[in-house]
């Protein structure tokens, strides 16, 4: 299979002070992160917050431009490309359809707008596709004369996979999708995006904290750690042996519904990560229960494993 | 074990919406009691409605709501006030709009003890730092002098419940209290509550829309739906034999990890929680339920399913099995 989408190297930093007169600091929110994505496949990206998975999905959507590296969708490269061109190949669904869609506008307008924005389709083409988008993500004609404000939690989350659609991209980047819906309409809207990615051929990049969620939809999952992915594999695999003590400590604190088991230990401490103070060696190791002395002066290499997979660690 | 919380059919109405429409629901001494359903359920406005902080306009009516022996109906507000964060503490979802931004962390978790018990300043601070310690904030002394935005989000939930603890109550209410936190770090509050509810003796009622912690911490579970107890069971039998269409729909939605078919979609339920106009009868759940039928449009009985489980559906047992396709 071809890669709908290869990032190689990237990063970015950010500058930032915390008072008037305290010094500069560097926070390097994205490290060096590479991965690809074939056509048609899923990638789960999980991680704490302030991990840099939604960092990251704004690089790749263009909201924010890399400090270096690269990306590539079908062979393109996607930062020397125009905003209408990259509109036409990826497209984003964000968390909280509250504050994504304008709620002074119509549905129906919403959805349009992409259409509008590339400039070259006439009026009664966007019509065409808006009715044919929303029937598609299972919103009636008479929702879309409605406004956000009448729409349950569930319809303008659908409203915004409408307008992510609208335009046929290749790739979609859905940031946490789900986190702000409540179980049983996420279960309808992850429905929903499986569907859609089976009978349009789409590629997703899917960002979440919640790992029974990614672990539904994705076939391959980055770990996420102050930037840096530390470890990727196929997602069965990942579940199944994961290699990372980090991925273990996730995997751990997932609170499957079986009752008596009573909530694990998962064991990292109370230590919080700093993306502003990232410690030398493996930047993990202040909060790793098997770290050696080699991990706090010496930081790991990814490591291959299996045909895809990657971890960073020394022990693993 | 006696109710410490006692509540039976608690109506709160805002106008002429009715939140929480005929409700009941006891917290035994010494357990962990989950209240679990989903948004617009009327989770929250049960359990401030037993704190008595109803918003403006909210009216609250039962046949019974007692806590500890003490009837709260007929109690004055001056009265409930000296209960409210002393006997009974409150912890929210999100501790950065319930912490005062302007106050540092020990002059607010003081500010509990002084006002409450007539404690003075250094014996509530000192009060403040030893609860600190005990809820796992490494160096209390340097955290009195901070301010909330200093704290990351576990730190400040941390400092939420070691507040809520100051006058060692005998009930926490827990509204939601790891949704806005990390998978770590919520696994590590969780652990504490549980800790601490070993050795303080404390009774916990849990507000939660998420199935993994009911599963993990509960003793006893009320599914709420519509404003209504729809099903109350011990946790384990509750998740091995669900009876009402709504608890199993609910259980069906959430990706069980290891057991993942990705070729196969997620249960789910369709449609979303209605709006129940005044003068509704019948099950609140029929417009979403597979199984309904016209009987479910008349007046719904309770019915038992084994010691302390009980639903509120008319159908039988057999007339719930899933339809083959």
């Amino acid at each position: 299979m071809s890669a709908a989408i290869e990032v190689v190297n990237l990063r970015r930093e950010f500058r930032v002070r915390s008072g008037l007169l305290a010094p500069q600091r560097h926070v390097i929110a994205v490290d060096d992160v590479t991965f690809s994505v074939p056509t048609g496949g899923v990638l789960g990206i999980v991680g704490e917050s302030g991990c840099g998975k939604s960092t990251l999905a704004r690089l790749i959507l263009g909201l924010l431009a890399p400090t270096s590296g690269t990306a590539l969708v079908e062979g393109k490269r996607l930062f020397a490309l125009d905003r209408k061109e990259r509109a036409r190949l990826i497209q984003p669904v964000f968390q909280d359809p509250f504050a994504s869609l304008n709620p002074r506008r119509k549905v129906r307008d919403i959805v349009a707008l992409p259409l509008d924005a590339q400039g070259t389709f006439s009026a009664a083409e966007i019509e065409r596709r808006v009715a044919q988008i929303l029937e598609r993500v299972g919103l009636s004609a008479e929702m879309g004369e409605r406004m956000p404000a009448q729409l349950s939690g569930g319809q303008r989350q659908r409203a915004a996979i409408a307008r992510a659609l609208v335009l046929e991209p290749h790739i979609v980047i859905c940031d946490e999708p789900t986190s702000a819906l409540d179980v049983s309409v996420q279960a309808q809207i992850l429905n929903l995006l499986a569907d859609l990615r089976r009978d349009l051929g789409l590629t997703y990049i899917f960002i979440s904290h919640n790992l029974a969620v990614v672990e539904h939809v994705a076939s391959e999952v980055a770990v996420m750690y102050l930037g840096r992915i530390v470890e990727r594999n196929e997602t069965d695999a990942l579940f199944r042996e994961p290699r990372h003590p980090y991925t273990q400590a996730l995997l751990a604190s997932v609170l499957t519904p079986e009752p008596g088991r009573g909530v694990p230990d998962v064991g990292l401490g109370d230590v919080m990560p700093d993306p502003a103070n990232i410690p030398p060696g493996c930047r993990f190791h202040p909060r790793c229960r098997i770290a050696i002395e080699r991990c706090r002066v010496e930081p790991p290499l990814p490591m291959a494993r299996g045909a895809e997979g990657m971890v960073e660690c020394h022990l693993a | 074990m006696s109710a410490l919380l006692d509540i039976e059919d608690l109506e709160v109405t805002f106008g002429r919406t009715a939140a929480v429409r005929g409700a009941s629901l006891r917290v035994e001494t010494g357990e962990t009691h989950c209240l679990v359903g989903e948004s617009g359920c009327g989770k929250s406005v049960t359990a401030l409605a037993v704190m008595n902080l109803l918003a403006r306009g909210g009216h609250r009516s039962a046949k019974r709501m007692s806590f500890a022996g003490t009837d709260l109906l007929s109690l004055p507000d001056r009265d409930m006030a000296r209960i409210r964060g002393n006997r009974m503490s409150m912890i929210f979802q999100e501790p950065m709009t319930s912490l005062n931004p302007a106050f540092t962390v020990g002059s607010q978790m003081a500010e509990v003890l002084t006002r409450h018990k007539g404690a003075s300043r250094a014996e509530a601070l000192e009060r403040a730092v030893e609860l600190m310690g005990r809820v796992g904030i490494t160096a209390p002394d340097m955290r009195l002098g901070q301010f909330p935005h200093q704290l990351s989000g576990g730190l400040r939930q941390r400092v939420m419940i070691a507040m809520a603890l100051m006058c060692d109550p005998q009930l926490l209410v827990a509204d939601e209290p790891t949704t806005a936190l990390d998978v770590t770090v919520q696994a590590q509050i969780l652990r504490l509550l549980a800790s601490l509810k070993r050795e303080f003796g404390l009774s916990i009622l849990l507000i939660t829309h998420d199935l993994g912690i009911v599963a993990r911490v509960a003793d006893r579970v009320s599914v709420m739906y519509a404003g209504e107890v729809v099903e109350r069971a011990p946790t384990a039998q509750l998740f091995s034999a669900p009876q009402h269409p709504y608890t199993r729909g609910l259980l069906s939605c959430v990706p069980a990890p290891g057991k993942v078919r990705r070729d196969r979609p997620l249960g789910s339920i369709p449609g979303t929680v209605p709006m129940i106009p005044p003068g509704f009868a019948g099950c609140a759940f029929r417009s979403r339920c597979a199984h309904a039928i016209e009987i479910c449009e008349h007046e719904i009985p309770r019915k038992s399913a084994g010691a302390a489980h009980d639903y509120l559906c008319r159908l039988m047992p057999r007339e719930l099995e899933p339809q083959p396709a």
